[in-house]
């Protein structure tokens, strides 16, 4: 009997009726009495709850009390709404047709014979000026392209290569307290600064060093590095080589600087030489030497870039 | 059945209804009435009502629109569901962001905290950071509006995530409806990035921390990487760029665009009209369930508000992101188990598992221990969700339009690479948990990540082999799920054993059940199914409109 309905109708469905006992508007449930007394319990909790909203609004009660009294009454509202039009309602079930959307092939060639046709007498015939009308909307569909990209921001150029880090920079912590050769005991570890350039987020990002004493004695982490830590003073760069977080914690006992964000592992006693994880990179290491009054300073600036690897990186 | 009878098209006026004496059929009144009885006879039986949408149909036709509106049919399958959780958890998200942003500050400029939150005074602070905090505590309701916000965000990505998955494994996505898989597809990355950009607006350390990731695997990317880093962030990380123009993207670009595509996602969904799955009476050309009005405006005005329940519920009672706990954002600092909201995770585990592998040479460096998980992957994985309709329709040849929907047991294969892909993206998400499993499960950090490194494979192969093997038995059962009608065994004179199936149990066939079209009136013809006894007035109670019609 379903066939009779799926024939297309066009727009506006056949107006039918049904007799009010038919079975397709009897309500699906057994007991409506009951579940109509269910969602009215439902409906009076929403409403007391939203009403407790209010006052715990006016009063300004703890937080968790807001949430919950409106939680509470939406969830309570919404359940009996959603329990009232499933099973208060005319069970069904219903249909409709299913209509396809095609139009006819005539109209098909109509719609592409209006571009082709009546656009092709109209423009085709002037080339010339269809190209210079084209050419131009390009160059303008690129330039208007600049300000919106290229506006945004300064370009690379050497900036990823710089630190405020130069020859004699003094170490200095967040604070701006020098670094003295008695702060730190072996094991120790600070965050340091280049001395005028702690203050600054900018140059806090690029600039942070972490200093580690491993040792008591001089450390020579690579061949060539042999004055770059003396009495186990060493500093590398903060700025983990795979992601750039922070490598923030250190393990004293297999002296490792470890990254939290992806576990990269950092041999501090090896010229930070990547022992696990996804650095692929050791960390810079920043050479160091004491002044007269025993302040750490540092021999020169990074010999490379500083932080994760970028296409221009050599 | 003397049901779908079609009247014709009476007027508004309808049969035995009083007819006013100065009121036309159609158009305005003749004469203003004299009387409020008057008026209300000339407004005919449906009263104001009546009167507004003749009005507005004469000038607007809105009438027959109106009623295939009303009219719209519905599928009753809980799956169905599963994208209004998305769709309502993006109102919740429209109508507490709108809440903050009356509150919140772009800003990373420096201040000294003289806020509410006492554990925080004096120090010095982002006022990004400090508005957050304060219109956490400061603000009544505050607080409330900022947990839900959050959680609505994780909601929705996970409704949208689930509702994709049936879409999916139902075969849904098939001609004619791949543009609005395309849609959705494209709904999703948009709401990743706009999750992502969202909870790294308050500036505190872990949200931070995330920002720092991603200037990073921006620069991964060979060539273009450092222009595009430093446009975007404005030069150098961090900069004080990035949180303003995160903030308008939050705010204003991406929800736009979302709301947008949320509009074209449902308005080829009515226009296409749902599909259904099979069984009596549903064939290709029609849709069988519940009407628009009054079934599903109920069902869904109360779902709607369900979902803004739970968020709220959630929003009062489960803490999250407590960015007082994490503090201010330090480019310096750093916390343990640093992860990203969930539905960023497969790319942290992705980034974390990968190895180490880096290209150095002429001059230049490609990061592939970043550039592969974080920027390739993600770019394949969404690459080959937006080509699946294709690739399926190239693998199974079938180029024909389907408006009915697979089960998934059905369609073995698909079933199976969709199985594996949540595999593959499950794994990928506990691997972004290296650290703390290694932590709980007092392992080694490294026999954790060699863990994940294999699962990453095996998973997806075995999840994907198991389910494709579920789905063959499942079809050997063909009643798996459904009531078996009873068999007579009978023996013969002759001793043969004959089996016969007994007639249908009498509480399954229904056939007065069959679908039938929405009825634009209800009748009070005699019953034809006496002996209830039913009045006009129980019938009022189906909730329906009743209007008598004399025969």
């Amino acid at each position: 009997m379903s066939d009779e309905f799926e024939t297309p109708s066009g727009h506006g469905a056949a107006v039918t009726s049904l007799p009010f006992d038919d079975p397709h508007l009897q309500e699906p449930v057994r007991h409506p009495r009951r579940t109509e007394a269910v969602i009215g319990i439902a409906f009076l909790i929403g409403l007391l709850a939203f009403a407790l909203f209010g006052a715990v609004y006016v009063q300004n009660w703890p937080a968790w009390t807001y949430g919950l009294t409106l939680g509470i009454g939406m969830l309570s509202v919404g359940f009996g709404m959603a329990a009232w039009g499933k099973y208060l309602m005319p069970q069904g079930p219903f249909v409709e047709p299913r209509e396809s959307h095609e139009s006819s092939e005539q109209e098909r060639q109509a719609a592409l014979a209006s571009i082709v046709d009546r656009g092709g007498v109209a423009i085709k015939r002037r080339k010339v000026l269809g190209g210079l009308l084209g050419g131009g909307l390009g160059i303008f569909g690129i330039v208007a392209l600049f300000p919106l990209l290229r506006s945004l921001g300064p370009l690379p150029g050497k900036t990823l290569l710089r630190t405020n880090w130069r020859k004699g920079s003094l170490l200095v912590d967040v604070n701006g307290r020098p670094v003295h050769r008695d702060d730190l005991q072996v094991g120790g570890i600070m965050t340091v600064f280049p001395a005028g350039f702690e203050n600054n987020t900018q140059d806090q990002a690029v600039d942070q060093t972490v200093l580690i004493r491993a040792q008591t004695g001089n450390l020579v982490t690579r061949p060539g590095r042999e004055t770059w830590a003396p009495e186990g003073y060493v500093a590398y760069s903060k700025v983990c080589t795979h992601a750039g977080c922070p490598v923030g914690l250190y393990e004293q006992q297999l002296k490792l600087l470890v990254c939290p964000c992806h576990q990269s592992m950092f041999n501090v006693v090896g010229g930070a030489w990547p022992v696990f994880g996804p650095a692929p990179r050791p960390l810079p290491q920043l050479p160091l030497y004491f002044d007269e009054n025993g302040y750490l300073h540092s021999q020169t600036g990074y010999d490379q870039a500083i932080g994760p690897s970028y296409y221009e990186r050599e | 059945m003397s049901v779908g009878e079609d009247q014709g098209l009476p007027s508004p006026q309808g049969q035995g209804a009083p007819v006013a004496p100065g009121a036309s059929a159609r158009g305005a009144p003749a004469r203003r009435p004299r009387t409020a009885r008057e008026a209300r006879a000339m407004r005919g039986p449906y009263g104001r009502l009546g009167q507004a949408v003749e009005e507005l149909d004469e000038r607007l036709g809105i009438a027959r629109g109106l009623r295939v509106f009303l009219d719209k049919i519905f599928p009753d399958h809980w799956s169905f569901m599963l994208g209004e959780i998305a769709l309502y958890s993006f109102i919740v998200l429209v109508a507490t962001g709108i809440f903050l942003t009356l509150y919140y500050v772009p800003s990373v400029s420096k201040i000294i905290y003289h806020g509410p939150y006492a554990p925080l005074r004096g120090q010095s602070v982002t006022e990004a950071y400090a508005s957050t905090v304060n219109l956490s505590f400061g603000v009544r309701a505050g607080l409330l509006m900022r947990q839900m916000h959050h959680w609505a965000a994780d909601i929705f990505l996970g409704a949208i995530v689930i509702h994709m998955a049936r879409i999916f494994f139902t075969g849904a996505f098939r001609r004619p409806r791949e543009l609005n898989w395309t849609i959705g597809l494209t709904l999703l990355i948009l709401s990743l990035a706009n999750g992502f950009i969202g909870y790294s607006l308050p500036d505190d350390l872990v949200s931070g921390t995330g920002i720092r990731i991603m200037f990073s695997i921006l620069l991964s990317i060979p060539f273009v990487g450092s222009y595009l880093a430093f446009f975007l962030f404005g030069g150098n990380y961090p900069g004080t760029a990035i949180i303003p123009r995160m903030f308008i993207v939050h705010v204003l670009i991406l929800p736009v665009i979302i709301a947008g595509l949320i509009g074209a996602h449902l308005f080829l969904l009515v226009r296409q009209k749902h599909t259904q799955f099979p069984g009596r009476g549903r064939t290709a050309r029609n849709v069988v369930g519940s009407p628009m009005y009054p079934h599903f405006i109920a069902k869904t005005t109360g779902f709607l508000f369900m979902v803004a329940g739970v968020t709220a519920v959630l929003g009062a009672t489960a803490q999250i992101n407590p960015i007082w706990q994490f503090g201010q954002y330090e480019p310096y600092k750093i916390t343990y188990a640093v992860q990203p909201d969930w539905y960023m995770g497969w790319l942290d585990g992705a980034l974390r598992i990968m190895p180490s592998w880096e290209f150095a040479g002429w001059g230049h460096t490609i990061p592939f221990v970043v550039f592969l998980p974080a920027v390739v992957f993600p770019g394949l994985i969404f690459t080959l969700c937006f080509a699946w309709p294709a690739i399926e329709r190239w693998y199974t040849k079938d180029y024909s339009s389907h408006q009915l929907l697979d089960r998934p047991r059905d369609r073995p294969k698909r079933t199976a690479a969709g199985a594996a892909m949540l595999a593959l993206m499950m794994t990928l998400l506990g691997a972004s948990a290296t650290d703390v499993l290694a932590n709980f499960f007092n392992a080694s950090l490294n026999t954790v990540l060699w863990t994940f490194r294999v699962l990453v494979f095996v998973d997806p192969i075995v999840v994907g082999l198991l389910t494709w093997r579920i789905c063959l038995e499942m079809q050997g059962a063909p009643g798996v799920g459904r009531r078996k009608r009873a068999v007579v065994i009978s023996r013969t004179p002759e001793g043969e054993y004959v089996s016969t199936p007994a007639a249908v149990r009498p509480g399954d066939e229904r056939p007065e059940l069959e679908p039938v079209p929405v009825p634009a009136y209800i009748t009070f013809e005699p019953s034809r199914v006496n002996g209830e006894g039913r009045t006009e007035a129980s019938g009022r109670r189906g909730g329906v409109g009743v209007r008598r019609v004399p025969r």
